[in-house]
């Protein structure tokens, strides 16, 4: 058992860098980059901790995970007890330590922050519940449902797994409908195995399912059966099937053999493994030189996986400067550290074709930065005359999502914004129709993980309460 | 779930395997599709959907082997299972009583997932006249069904070795020009050059707009989500698993259309050399 250190101490001591993988013996391999703490690590990190009352970080999770309260829990190399607090209110935290951007969230609310650095709330949070899986322990008992009421959720990825989480350990009967041949959404087919082990998540769904929670695959709602159908069968249906559409550009030469949307590109990679091809059977084509359109994480998650599918020059292309980036800042550090290139201040306006119809080039245009627009940022200005050409094998298209209409078309009454998104409650997720909530990116577009996990967490608790009433 | 039931060997490589799938039987349509994958290790292979009974809860396939994929799935026994099997992918095929003459042409394994369609078309009050088309004797799928299903069956071959020695361009030009406005639509599924033809034949008869094609580009997931089988329909990106897959024949850039079929082809033939050498050493050929 590790000592309680004196504040002045705390403030004295740095952040624990996490131990990782070097860059050039990790662009060979799709391992993953950070390795874990180890339990020194952790206990150092942990001791930092001000325990504060109440506590900051725990507003800025949208999973409202009970942070000084594991983290105290550590320094007590009470594990176990660290892992149940964490579960208490969120069922995916190993997933959460990893992709969550947590400098954005409860790390930025740390107190530590005005004098240092914040603590490494997301790295104690992985390597509690890596701790965990190792170890076995602080497995759910499978339950029965103890209630009648019957919930489908269509889609098995953060919101969907959340939502179906939380509803189960109120003990109702919850059935999650997937489309794909996996569950899991997006953790499996979008985030790269260097950056979410799919055995990790894999595993934590597994957890979910003792818990009582049913996953069908296979299974598209909308087409193989229609929401409407749902809403008859079910007393109460979450829709959190995710934005799923990808954006494309609409320059010229964007059907050209070698153009990927990154949904495409990730998904061949990820999902059916293409990587590993032919020991499995997808096929994924990756020239010498790939250019890979966007700043978003899934654009850092894109070039990485260029990179490490054998491209010498990996090229991020981005219409402004690397201040207005939304990526992570760690992600951008990892791509650089992996020497990524960054083509910034430049839009694409052309892929350019061979004889044969495969990508031999991008004609760009050089941007400047004017006034800022409604999103704050800077505006970026083409400048006249600046054209010019990378060339390259392929482009890969990474500039975000739109709705995908197969499960709106099939929700008669649940209405849908401009956009085709579903229109939601943002406390409740609940929809204009009573007995459908929804959630994540179907609600708000592509944005993060941890925010679909709050948004599944809410309308659980929405619809529990409705259930409750109902009687 | 999704258990082989029946299978029969049609051809050298052509093969029609009932399988059971409830679910996608039920909300089964003609002119859509499925998507499959027969092992773990396996890719997602998109087939349009032959037949279905939502009463007894099956889905029948019809494909030929032409890669590893297809391949292996020939292997595949009656009661063996697919690792997965999910549909119905893609919308319907938009059918009515167009009040006239329908030309419904299938090519290879293409007379398949036609065979739906015209059994629908004559249903509802159409005249349906059926031209189907293989290479050769050996190759043609189904006659008798599309007989029944059809008020009238012209059989072609191209070597001639059965039925009239033509292609499927040939008796379809010939009815546009003699019957011309009593011909009110016109559906072709088939290997993509012939539906580029039959759409080319139909063109310049000034039909352009009444012939509906089903494409079937390269794919992943299937339900609208990669973008992997983007079409330009009329100037236009569509997606092949959401928008379509039957598109109006004049509107379809059927150039590209082909040249995305071929991206993986290399990919595709050392796939399917090293698994043949595999199954040699195995002993299974």
């Amino acid at each position: 058992m590790a000592e309680r250190i004196k504040a002045a101490e705390k403030f004295k001591r740095n952040r624990v860098p996490m131990p990782e993988q070097p860059p050039e013996k990790r662009v060979k391999n799709f391992d993953e980059v950070p390795l874990g703490y180890t339990l020194k690590d952790a206990i150092e990190e942990a001791q930092r901790c001000l325990q504060c009352k109440p506590a900051a970080c725990i507003e800025g999770c949208p999973a409202d995970v009970h942070i000084p309260q594991f983290i105290d829990k550590v320094i007590d190399e009470d594990l176990e007890g660290a892992f149940k607090e964490i579960k208490i209110t969120n069922g995916l935290p190993a997933v959460c330590g990893r992709v969550c951007p947590q400098e954005e969230q409860c790390e930025e609310r740390c107190v530590m922050n005005k004098k240092g650095k914040p603590i490494a709330i997301g790295r104690l949070e992985r390597y509690v519940a890596d701790w965990a899986r190792e170890h076995k322990v602080g497995d759910e008992k499978p339950q029965k449902s103890s209630q009648p009421k019957k919930i489908a959720i269509v889609g098995s990825g953060p919101a969907g797994l959340a939502c179906a989480t939380d509803l189960a350990k109120l003990g109702y009967d919850v059935t999650i409908y997937e489309a794909l041949h996996k569950p899991g959404g997006v953790l499996i087919y979008g985030i790269p195995e260097f950056r979410l082990p799919k055995a990790i998540v894999d595993y934590e769904i597994n957890k979910i399912k003792e818990l009582g929670v049913k996953i069908v695959t296979n299974y598209i709602i909308g087409l193989t059966e229609s929401v409407d159908s749902l809403i008859d069968k079910y007393d109460a249906v979450f829709l959190g099937n995710g934005a799923g559409a990808p954006r494309f550009m609409g320059i010229p030469g964007e059907n050209l053999n070698g153009v990927y949307s990154a949904s495409e590109f990730l998904t061949r990679s990820n999902l059916m493994r293409a990587f590993d091809f032919p020991k499995y059977d997808t096929p994924i084509n990756v020239g010498k030189r790939v250019a890979v359109i966007g700043g978003g994480n899934v654009a850092m998650d894109a070039v990485r996986t260029a990179k490490r599918l054998g491209a010498e020059d990996a090229i991020i292309v981005y219409r402004r400067s690397r201040t207005e980036i939304p990526a992570r800042a760690e992600e951008i550090e990892h791509a650089e550290a992996e020497g990524i290139q960054f083509e910034l201040l430049t839009n694409p306006v052309r892929v350019i074709g061979d004889e044969n119809g495969n990508v031999k080039g991008l004609e760009c245009l050089r941007m400047e930065l004017g006034e800022p627009d409604e999103s704050g940022r800077r505006r970026p200005i083409p400048i006249e005359g600046s054209n010019f050409v990378l060339d390259v094998d392929n482009v890969i298209i990474a500039i975000g999502q739109s709705a995908n209409p197969i499960v709106a078309r099939s929700a008669t009454g649940v209405e849908t914004n401009k956009w085709g998104y579903f229109v939601a409650d943002e406390e409740t997720g609940h929809t204009t129709h009573p007995k459908v909530w929804a959630g994540g990116d179907i609600v708000t577009g592509a944005a993060t993980v941890i925010l679909a996990v709050g948004a599944g967490k809410k309308a659980a608790e929405s619809i529990g309460k409705y259930l409750e009433e109902q009687g | 779930m999704y258990k082989i039931l029946e299978k029969e060997r049609w051809s050298e490589s052509v093969f029609s395997y009932i399988i059971d799938a409830p679910y996608v039987a039920k909300a089964a349509q003609p002119g859509q599709f499925i998507v499959l994958i027969t092992q773990p290790a396996g890719e997602r292979i998109p087939l349009t959907i032959a037949d279905s009974s939502a009463e007894e809860g099956w889905v029948q396939i019809v494909f030929q082997v032409v890669g590893k994929s297809t391949l292996e799935l020939s292997l595949m026994e009656k009661n063996d299972e697919l690792y997965s099997f999910a549909g119905p992918l893609g919308t319907a095929s938009e059918l009515e009583n167009f009040g006239g003459k329908v030309v419904i042409i299938g090519g290879g394994i293409g007379i398949a997932p036609i065979h739906p369609i015209a059994r629908k078309l004559k249903e509802m009050g159409n005249y349906v006249v059926s031209v189907i088309g293989a290479r050769t004797k050996e190759l043609l799928i189904m006659e008798d069904k599309l007989r029944e299903a059809s008020n009238e069956l012209i059989v072609v071959t191209d070597d001639g070795s059965y039925g009239r020695k033509a292609l499927v361009t040939e008796p379809l030009d010939e009815m546009l020009k003699t019957e011309g406005e009593n011909i009110k639509k016109i559906w072709a599924i088939g290997p993509p050059i012939m539906m580029k033809f039959c759409t080319k034949t139909a063109v310049a008869n000034g039909r352009g707009n009444d012939i509906i094609v089903s494409l079937n580009p390269i794919m992943v997931d299937g339900t609208g989500m990669c973008g992997a089988c983007r079409v330009t329909v009329g100037g236009k990106t569509k997606f092949a698993c959401v928008d379509g897959p039957e598109f109006v024949g004049g509107l379809v850039d059927f150039d590209e259309f082909m040249g995305r079929q071929r991206q993986y082809v290399e990919k595709e033939k050392d796939a399917l050399e090293s698994y043949k050498a595999k199954l040699q050493k195995e002993g299974r050929v």
